[in-house]
């Protein structure tokens, strides 16, 4: 018996491991790969640099494009953030405890459109970005992965308030509380591990986002980190080094964010799917 | 009991600015995307016409068109099947009691979090036909990216590695609530562990399978990013997708109205792939109420 359940756990332990070795080979091989002087990145052997270097990361980190680049990811997406929470929470507290006809085809309409194919729209909203002149603007993109990002927020924060007993809610409201009230003193302190979910899985969509951040961007002043990585300069021949220092560099935030705040994203991705 | 004037200005207030904007973002530029389809629109060359259905004849015959239907079919199809086999068995894994688990959890999730752009990156590198780990590792030279049959796999292999997490969290949330009594008589009446996993987690876990499988391939069916950096569409449109296709009409030739067409059609594609999953999903729920 003791013998069986020994074999057990080491059968568990090869199969995490296999499956742990998958997971984190392409970005633990990305980082050596950045460590290794540019001489040696045609060389294999040896797997692991003999001498490692910052260059590549220096370089990066010391070009103006670099920064810019994470400057207008964090603009991006952070407005999205601020643009879906301004427009979705009180959307979502009407669907979730109002009691209003029709809520339910207004929820499913939405998610119809988050689901939408971004090659779908894309094309007007390029025409119409370029005739308003904000093309190549933090802005453009802003609105397109707001497309996505308000559905999915109003969907999501809609199955959060509705956990919130109606008891309380009806309570504050006999006792002469406005929805605004309501909202500001019940809802949201209540709800708030739901709305840190929900800002942490937009502002992640929209700093991974590529293809309207492709096509609404024409210049270093707008282009988002993805964008930039994907068009990596290369002068004559393609700097491996940078290009993988670079790509580390530019996944460190969400890893980051996944790492601590895992619980509230698997929350928030759950939260839409299970319940609703 | 009629909601007074107040109450329903207050209701408007609430829902209406989200409503309006979503209207005017998401709903506004589809409609103009159909009617771009319908005119033959070529901004440098000063061309704007309504050709009626002229583009959706000629996608008919397009064989570019097909072949792009065909590698995205081939793409959904390889990509989701490998995904949601991976993230069952991850998911079956990770649902064990073992030390260290939640650490296991988090770090299975990292590729979800890894933007497509850079995991291609990390990908391209790795399969690099002359510098490439993967060739030194299997001792092999094969140009990974530069032929067609490798060049497809290579981008489905970068697809499963980018979003079994994602498949992993939903199915790990799943299998969360099913309750332990159920395996518990199981047991009791000698079931084995691969008759519980037929019998009990199986049919329980059909409904976030299929969910996890529409979200799967109706974002696998749009993939682009991934595709893009790898290999471009390349080698000679060999991995070309509906919406490379559709990128590529629209933004290198620019060619707004055939581009919208091949948009529009790149949509009723997912919406047909998902009416199926919409359907058995339906019948789910319907024989659990």
């Amino acid at each position: 018996m003791q013998n069986a359940l020994i074999l057990r756990r080491l059968l568990l332990f090869a199969a995490l491991g296999l499956i742990l070795s998958f997971v984190l080979a392409p970005f633990a091989w990305q980082v050596i790969t950045a460590l290794k002087p540019t001489a040696q990145l045609a060389e294999l052997p040896p797997l692991l640099p003999a001498h490692p270097t910052w260059q590549n990361f220096g370089t990066v980190l010391g070009a103006p494009g670099f920064w810019r680049a994470c400057l207008n990811s964090a603009i991006v997406a952070s407005l999205t953030v601020f643009l879906a929470f301004a427009l979705g929470v009180p959307a979502a507290y009407a669907l979730a405890k109002l009691r209003l006809r029709g809520a339910q085809l207004v929820l499913t309409t939405l998610l119809c459109f988050s689901m939408f194919p971004a090659i779908a729209n894309v094309a007007p909203l390029y025409l119409l970005f370029i005739r308003l002149g904000i093309r190549d603007s933090a802005l453009a993109v802003v609105i397109a992965h707001s497309v996505f990002a308000i559905p999915f927020a109003i969907w999501t924060l809609t199955s959060f308030f509705k956990e919130i007993p109606d008891d309380l809610y009806r309570a504050a409201r006999v006792d002469g509380c406005s929805h605004l009230g309501v909202l500001r003193h019940v809802v949201l302190p209540l709800a708030s591990p739901g709305l840190l979910s929900v800002a942490l899985l937009v502002f992640i969509f929209s700093w991974n986002e590529f293809l309207y951040a492709l096509t609404l961007t024409a210049s270093e002043r707008s282009r988002t980190l993805p964008v930039a990585i994907a068009l990596f300069p290369g002068l004559h021949e393609i700097p491996w080094g940078e290009i993988a220092a670079a790509s580390v560099l530019a996944t460190v935030p969400t890893i980051l964010l996944m790492l601590v705040f895992q619980r509230r994203i698997v929350s928030g991705l759950t939260t839409g799917a299970v319940k609703g | 009991m009629r909601a007074s004037f107040r109450e329903r200005l207050g209701r408007f207030g609430l829902l209406g600015p989200a409503v309006a904007y979503v209207a005017s973002v998401a709903v506004i530029p589809v409609v103009f995307t159909l009617w771009l389809s319908l005119r033959k629109q070529m901004p440098i060359f000063g061309i704007s016409q309504f050709v009626g259905l002229q583009n959706y004849l000629f996608l008919m015959r397009d064989a570019r068109f097909w072949g792009a239907v065909g590698h995205t079919g081939y793409f959904v199809l390889v990509a989701v099947t490998l995904e949601l086999t991976l993230g069952l068995a991850i998911a079956l894994l990770l649902h064990q009691k073992f030390p260290g688990r939640g650490l296991a959890r988090a770090l299975v999730l990292i590729p979800w979090a890894v933007p497509s752009v850079v995991a291609a990156r990390f990908w391209e590198w790795t399969l690099n036909a002359d510098f490439g780990v993967l060739n030194f590792l299997l001792r092999t030279r094969i140009n990974w990216l530069g032929d067609p049959f490798w060049a497809m796999h290579a981008a489905i292999l970068a697809d499963v590695w980018k979003t079994t997490p994602f498949m992993v969290l939903l199915l790990l949330a799943g299998l969360q609530v099913i309750p332990e009594h159920l395996y518990r008589a199981a047991r009791i009446d000698g079931a084995n562990s691969w008759q519980a996993f037929r019998h009990i987690t199986l049919p329980l876990l059909k409904p976030i399978i299929l969910l996890a499988l529409l979200f799967r391939t109706m974002d696998a069916a749009r993939v682009f990013d991934l595709i893009y950096v790898l290999t471009g569409g390349g080698p000679g449109n060999q991995t070309e997708t509906l919406v490379i296709y559709a990128y590529n009409l629209l933004y290198r030739t620019l060619q707004f109205g055939y581009g919208s067409s091949v948009a529009v059609a790149t949509f009723f594609f997912i919406v047909l792939l998902s009416l199926a999953y919409l359907r058995e999903l339906r019948r789910t729920w319907q024989m659990r109420e």
